[in-house]
């Protein structure tokens, strides 16, 4: 029998071996998400317990990277609804603090604040498409829905962020 | 058009305050934390069986009668 097909069966060795395969695919999506490298993990772990919950609803003839890739993003997804506004982005994680730096200090906190306010799903499409400029297919296919929608996430949200940063007083001409 | 370039120029705002996550690697194999999380779920008690057994406390507690037929029927 297939990999697959015992994963599907519920054979835990089967599930060890995608796991063991998977693992650090899931977990570098994951962090790029939530930008926290602990909370990744737990988040790894949380996705492929969904997936091992959900293992008899897997077509074993079908893709399982995207199939992980979708639970995973849904696992981010929540974690950033339920950690939306108590949760700062992490200071580990550097920002481009140079001198030189168009933007002083505490403009970068402000438009950071800006983003952290986005609503989960928005925050999820800017986080991909503008900071980590993953392609709109990709992240459609993470997400569930259609690469137009991601476009029209990402417009949206370009749009919040624009009146949140102007509402703290940071310039940002609409076009 | 007038999309693309707001979205690039919030793009280039966005990157002097947030940078792309560099450090992508997963340091440690989370094997063990995915069995002990198989095992926390395994041994945890469903909502519903929790449920059953605090109305089936309640009946006892307010028809306490019904204890000797409950004992007679296991």
């Amino acid at each position: 029998m297939e990999l697959l097909e015992r994963f599907a069966a519920g054979d835990l060795e089967a599930f060890e071996t995608l796991f063991r395969q998977h693992q650090k695919e899931v977990y570098a999506w994951i962090v790029r998400i939530v930008r926290d490298s602990g909370i990744a993990e737990d988040l790894t772990v949380e996705t492929f317990w969904r997936i091992y919950r959900s293992r008899t609803r897997f077509e074993p003839a079908g893709n399982f990277r995207a199939w992980a890739r979708r639970i995973a993003t849904n696992a981010a997804l929540d974690h950033l609804r339920h950690a939306r506004r108590e949760t700062e982005l992490p200071e580990d994680l550097p920002c481009a603090a140079s001198e030189d730096s168009a933007v002083r200090g505490e403009t970068r906190e402000r438009i950071r604040q800006a983003f952290r306010e986005l609503p989960a799903k928005y925050r999820l499409v800017a986080t991909l498409a503008l900071i980590e400029e993953e392609p709109y297919n990709n992240i459609a296919e993470a997400v569930g829905v259609s690469a137009a929608l991601v476009k029209v996430r990402v417009f949206r949200a370009v749009r919040m962020l624009r009146k949140k940063l102007n509402s703290f007083g940071v310039e940002v001409a609409a076009k | 058009m007038i999309n693309e370039e707001n979205n690039k120029e919030m793009k280039e705002l966005l990157k002097q305050a947030i940078t792309p996550v560099k450090d992508t690697e997963l340091r440690r194999d989370l094997w063990p934390q995915m069995l002990r999380k198989l095992d926390q779920q395994r041994s945890r008690v469903p909502w519903f069986d929790w449920a059953l057994a605090a109305i089936l406390s309640a009946i006892l507690f307010l028809f306490p009668g019904a204890i000797p037929a409950l004992l007679y029927h296991l």
